[in-house]
């Protein structure tokens, strides 16, 4: 509860601003301060959009760096078995390029995933999903896995880049900074787009600012990174010996110069800078008040599993992306990290499942059980796939897997999504897409379609050329994902 | 009318324009106003270019219609209907006019399935425009810079005008305007001490330049100001940004390299005012200069900034492409101001550079004896230089990436759509430079040194408008024209066409004047921007005109002088040098002062080097921001808050944003604690009464002495805190546990807390954090 000082304060500096609109602030003019008062509420989007009414108000996109094995989740290839260390026929393998680490091997020998698979009822035939994943496949009615996905990346740093702003090198928006600027904020006291990582436990890529970054888009539509610790908004805490009180007085001084400042300027971009240390101050209140978990049920918290009681954990971003969900973030961006298994798969993989298999299922299903799912797109993927041959030593328990562009998995679930389908399909090796192809383009197109934008006339002006997400080359709403 | 919220306002330029009714006024710049005339560059290209140009332009394979409208002689022409697309000054018998005003349909243009449109203004001004006659203009910024004539000011100019003035003045008073009175001393010299240097006046400063009587008495601060050491140290900063340089090498491991001796060259080549054509021929080509220094080989690391990756199972062709592509684009930004990365795939839809064209420009710079490396950073670094930093006598030596050209120049051929592994086999491309410019003289050589000369010459019509418009906006906030990266058909019309080329013929000196050879004063940065310093331009009051802004909301004009926040590295210089602990050292390697724990390992991958971070000790907790370390995955956190780019690529524009999270900063790192807890102490140290010490504090971060009102304000909320914080000693004592520096021995802690919270207080204070 506000202190009597903090109140008194608030409504005092309440009535300072109306009393600068009678007649102070003449030189600012009546439209900069109905900015000014109207600036406790939501930061507003592009005039021309939405484009038409979209199923979906946010995003959680659910990334899994490194570049997850489809072979072993999503894209079951039981037949293989018989292939174990049979040679990949030339045919199949075709003439795409290789990287560096098995391009010098002399065999590339087939290697089956040696995990068991259940198959789970959808709203189609059915979806067969690796049994570590037991927990999403019992949500399987309710997402959307996609099979076909495919790039043209084989290295991680363009690979991740590509699929978080639509180009290989680093520069280009992010998806998110894309939907901040487009679509604005749909609350006041956090920010729109929130960028959290989790540590996995394989081998890790480096993850760059620039993957949340604004590009040429103004820069207050970055990713803010939340960090996994006691101070998740880089600088939010007061030092030490200064309490709420004490802040009050000090934004007090400066608001107190500031106006008068202001109204010795003329200059509006100073009411914006007092709105933003209130805003600041509003976030000192509201960021403890979205990571305390206390009030959250004792079966929420079950459903979520053990993780989530600690902070940088897949399992307790995923309850994190509900309660920015429910607090009106726009684009809630996760990043697992350690899917980059060269070495062993069968080491590795069933690690990273555990990692996010119980948080990520608990997110659909609490989702639902609020009635946010159906206004909440949640997208899960990485930048590539992993090859069907082995890279290293092949034995039955133990296979590496290289970087593979050609095919992988991705599922959607949620706001604008047809729930409980498979779309897309690979060759018998899971090396080639057999039908529908989705490129990165398709997917971003497919995502903003999902938030009632058409991604072939969002478009911004950089050094002289109109940009969108989706790139120069025709990109596709994948129509037939979608409700 | 869009409101623009205030959670995450929208950056300055936009928020004022938004804020007055931009919407009503003309696109993209002050452009057409109701004085002026018609001109085709100006009022017509930017209309054609965005709506028409697509598949009406340059690029012959997307051209539609068999029509191109960049050029007169395609639009006098007859299209693939047969019927002549532009008949000068004949409305009707104009294909491209009755198009236009077609209603929807099949011969609407442009075509619904653009998604163009032109609204009533400018369809208005198209037909004004045929009715003229239809002229073309060739693109402004490929005509021959030529020294304008100055204008003559009809209204009884003041005789302090000297030439910008009068071009400032002369567009101004079209507009029923004038530029504002002058400002007064104190706001001045603040605002010069941070253009030049960077940092704040002195106390003792302001006193000299308050009491000094001399008729040049401001131009004498200039001087002053420009013989500074830390002139090179503030100007550095964009160039760094321009050059993409970092302390590691990006991509996956991020591994740490040592190109800072390059970064005090150019601090160094700043401070002797090094004739700016050779800054640039020295680093485009030092290494292929006769009889080259080592410091003339240092200069070209500036061609080898860009990142590398060594990460396993990376293939050399793609990487060393790369590299190759990155140079071309940050030479095509940084000297020419065109943006080539589009020709990579395709020829330029806008302007005239086609795929061959990059290719072309490519071939300069990729063919040096650098090798690509899965795994060993130490091979991918050479070409190396052994060099210490020129601004350090007996400087430690570090391992600079520099050019070095191979016995063989690399086969180049045309990528298909940019593709590494695509080369087209019958499109091999030699070295030459744009067919669109001006060409290369017979006796430069073909290759970088050539083409490093070719940039500087005469003929050049880019350089040097380039330089001095990134020069204009460093000063005043904006270029002349705001799109400094994009000088092309696609970039803004300059709003002042004739000050641009007077400032770019001042700054490369004038042939005419030197019929016997060059002056010294030519390709001088320091002249320039004394002249730009010392005008009535720059020294004019910064309050908003409403009739002004009313009609020029951008304030592209400048009747009053643009408030600028100050940049990231000023923001927290200015806190350490108000502290008294700004460290004097320049030069060497970069440090690693305060910032939170646990940011380089939460993104850091297993095979780098700088997974860790170690925190500097002492003096280095103290060094101005350009010396702290860049990493580029992970940038130092309040210069990214704000508005620093990561330097991955070229970036010659910071776009200024004002959010909660630098309000965050500014209040509660340890950086600025600390530094507010010691501009605290040393106010209670110099000075005995609370007025004297308020006034000397707040004086020494705004550089103005504060008024009875402000004092008021300070002297309550001082008041309050000291009551608290004796009330509750205890909480004091922890408040002051900010940083390395001790306590002072026998200090009131109570009385200290709470001088130190108004230092935090003045420190965030709009005023303090902009230039006014």
């Amino acid at each position: 509860m506000k202190s009597m000082v903090e109140n008194w304060l608030n409504i005092n500096r309440r009535q300072l601003l109306r009393g600068a609109a009678a007649g102070g602030l003449g030189l600012l003019g009546s439209v900069a301060l109905s900015q000014l008062i109207q600036g406790e509420e939501k930061r507003a989007g592009r005039s021309d959009l939405p484009h038409f009414a979209g199923k979906a108000k946010r995003v959680i996109y659910l990334y899994q760096e490194g570049a997850p094995s489809q072979v072993d989740t999503f894209d079951h290839k039981p037949n293989l078995v018989d292939l174990f260390d049979k040679d990949l026929p030339a045919s199949v393998r075709g003439t795409q390029r290789l990287t560096g680490m098995t391009s010098g091997q002399a065999r590339l020998p087939i290697a089956p995933s040696k995990f068991s698979f259940s198959k789970y009822e959808n709203n189609m035939d059915g979806v067969w999903i690796n049994d570590l994943l037991k927990n999403t496949g019992e949500m399987a009615k309710e997402i959307c896995v996609i099979n076909s996905m495919m790039t043209e990346q084989i290295n991680h740093g363009p690979g991740i880049t590509f699929m978080q702003t639509g180009h290989q090198l680093p520069g280009r928006p992010s998806v998110g900074a894309w939907l901040s600027y487009g679509l604005g904020s749909a609350n006041q006291d956090l920010p729109a787009f929130v960028v959290m990582i989790s540590q996995g436990r394989g081998q890790m890529q480096a993850l760059f600012a620039h993957l949340w970054g604004a590009g040429f888009l103004p820069g207050e539509h970055q990713g803010v990174q939340f960090r996994a610790s006691n101070d998740p908004v880089l600088y939010l805490n007061d030092p030490q010996g200064m309490n709420r009180d004490d802040r009050r007085k000090v934004l007090d001084m400066i608001g107190e110069l500031n106006r008068k400042q202001a109204e010795e300027s003329g200059d509006s971009e100073i009411l914006a800078r007092i709105a933003q240390y209130e805003m600041a101050y509003r976030m000192q209140a509201s960021v403890p008040e979205l990571t305390d978990f206390s009030k959250e049920t004792k079966e929420t918290l079950e459903m979520y599993g053990p993780d989530v009681a600690k902070p940088g954990t897949y399992a307790y971003n995923c309850l994190m992306a509900r309660r920015m969900a429910e607090r009106g973030v726009r684009f809630i961006q996760l990043f697992h990290r350690g899917w980059d298994h060269h070495g062993s798969v069968p080491r590795d993989l069933p690690l990273q499942c555990q990692d996010i298999d119980q948080g990520q299922a608990a997110l659909l299903k609490d989702l639902k059980q609020r009635g946010m799912l159906d206004e909440t797109l949640i997208v899960w993927g990485g930048e590539f796939g992993r090859t069907v041959y082995c890279q290293g030593n092949l034995t039955k328990e133990q296979y590496g897997r290289d970087h593979h562009p050609r095919c992988f998995s991705a599922w959607m679930a949620g706001g604008g999504i047809k729930p409980g389908i498979v779309y897309g399909k690979t060759d018998e090796f899971s090396y080639n897409i057999a039908e529908n192809p989705v490129s990165a383009h398709d997917l971003h197109a497919t995502m903003l379609h999902c938030l009632g934008i058409d991604h072939s006339r969002f478009t911004f002006k950089a050094q002289g050329l109109d940009f969108r997400l989706t790139g120069v080359e025709p990109a596709r709403v994948i129509k037939e994902i979608v409700v | 009318m869009k409101i623009f919220g205030l959670f995450n306002p929208l950056p300055r330029t936009q928020s004022i324009a938004l804020s007055l009714g931009y919407l009503l006024l003309c696109g993209i710049n002050v452009g057409f106003l109701s004085a002026d005339e018609l001109r085709f560059n100006r009022d017509i290209r930017p209309i054609l270019s965005d709506n028409c140009f697509a598949c009406h332009g340059f690029d012959a394979k997307q051209r539609k219609g068999g029509l191109r409208l960049d050029i007169a002689e395609g639009a006098y022409g007859i299209g693939d209907s047969g019927e002549v697309a532009i008949k000068p000054g004949d409305l009707e018998a104009s294909e491209v006019w009755k198009r236009i005003a077609a209603a929807e349909g099949d011969s609407k243009m442009p075509p619904a399935e653009s998604h163009k449109s032109l609204d009533a203004k400018q369809v208005e001004l198209l037909k004004k425009w045929i009715e003229q006659g239809a002229p073309y203009e060739s693109h402004w910024s490929l005509t021959p810079i030529a020294r304008p004539e100055i204008p003559d000011l009809a209204v009884n100019s003041p005789n302090d005008f000297g030439p910008i003035d009068r071009f400032i003045s002369a567009r101004l008073n079209r507009e029923g305007l004038e530029l504002s009175a002058e400002a007064d001393r104190e706001t001045l010299l603040r605002r010069a001490t941070l253009d030049l240097i960077g940092l704040n006046p002195e106390l003792d400063e302001i006193d000299d330049y308050l009491t000094d009587t001399s008729p040049n008495a401001f131009e004498r601060q200039l001087d002053r100001l420009l013989a500074s050491p830390r002139f090179g140290e503030k100007q550095v900063v964009s160039w760094l940004d321009v050059s993409r340089y970092g302390d590691t090498n990006g991509y996956l491991h991020d591994i740490m390299r040592s190109g800072w001796p390059w970064r005090d060259w150019v601090i160094q080549s700043f401070n002797d005012d090094k004739n700016f054509s050779e800054f640039i021929v020295e680093q485009v080509a030092g290494d292929l200069l006769p009889e080259a220094t080592p410091e003339q080989v240092l200069a070209t690391a500036f061609c080898r900034n860009h990142l590398i990756t060594t990460e396993g199972g990376t293939i050399a062709a793609e990487f060393l492409n790369e590299y190759a592509a990155d140079r071309v684009q940050t030479f095509g930004t940084a000297f020419l101001g065109v943006s080539f990365s589009c020709c990579r795939c395709h020829d330029h839809k806008f302007d005239p550079f086609t795929q061959e064209d990059f290719y072309s420009l490519q071939a300069y710079f990729n063919s040096i004896t650098e090798k690509h490396s899965e795994n060993n950073p130490a091979i991918a670094y050479a070409p190396l230089i052994e060099i210490g930093s020129p601004l350090i006598p007996d400087s430690p030596k570090a391992s600079v990436m520099v050019m070095q050209e191979a016995a063989e120049a690399t086969k180049t051929f045309v990528l298909n759509r940019g593709q590494y592994d695509q080369p087209i086999a019958e499109r091999p491309v030699g070295r030459r430079t744009p067919l669109a410019l001006p060409a290369m003289s017979d006796d430069l050589p073909q290759n970088r040194l050539g083409l490093a000369r070719w940039l500087i010459a005469d003929e050049n019509p880019l350089v040097a408008r380039v330089v001095v418009n990134r020069f204009w906006q460093q000063i005043f906030g904006t270029g002349i024209v705001s799109t400094v990266d994009d000088l092309g058909v696609q970039g803004e019309y300059p709003v002042h066409p004739e000050l641009l080329d007077y400032l770019a013929s001042e700054f490369r000196g004038s042939q005419s004047l030197n019929a016997s050879g060059r002056s010294t004063s030519e390709w001088s940065m320091k002249r320039l921007y004394r002249e730009i310093l010392a005008s009535r331009t720059y020294r004019q009051q910064s309050r908003v005109k409403p009739e002004a802004k009313q009609k020029d909301p951008n304030n592209r004009l400048l009747a009053y002088f643009p408030r600028q926040r100050l940049s990231a590295e000023e923001i927290r210089d200015q806190a350490i040098f108000v502290s008294g602990m700004m460290a004097n050292s320049m030069g060497g390697a970069p440090v690693n002062p305060y910032q939170p724990e646990g940011l380089w390992e939460e993104r850091a991958n297993e095979g780098s080097n700088t997974r860790v971070f170690k925190r500097s000790d002492g003096e280095a907790l103290y060094r101005r921001s350009l010396y702290t370390f860049w990493k580029r995955t992970c940038p130092p956190p309040t210069m990214v808050l704000f508005d620093a780019p990561d330097r991955t690529l070229c970036a010659a524009k910071r776009v200024p944003t004002n959010t909660p999270l630098q309000a965050l900063a500014a209040l509660n790192d340890e950086q600025f604690l600390e530094s507010a807890r010691l501009l605290a102490t040393r106010t209670l140290s110099e000075q005995v009464e609370t007025d004297a010490r308020i006034k000397s504090l707040f004086r020494r971060v705004t550089g103005r002495t504060p008024t009875e009102e402000d004092l008021q304000v300070l002297r309550s909320g001082l008041a309050s805190l000291l009551q608290r914080y004796q009330t509750n000693p205890d909480d004091a004592a922890r408040l002051l546990d900010q940083g390395d520096q001790p306590l002072p021995a026998e200090v009131n802690k109570s009385e200290l807390a709470a001088w130190t919270l108004l230092a935090n207080a003045v420190l965030n204070l709009d005023e303090s954090v902009v230039r006014d």
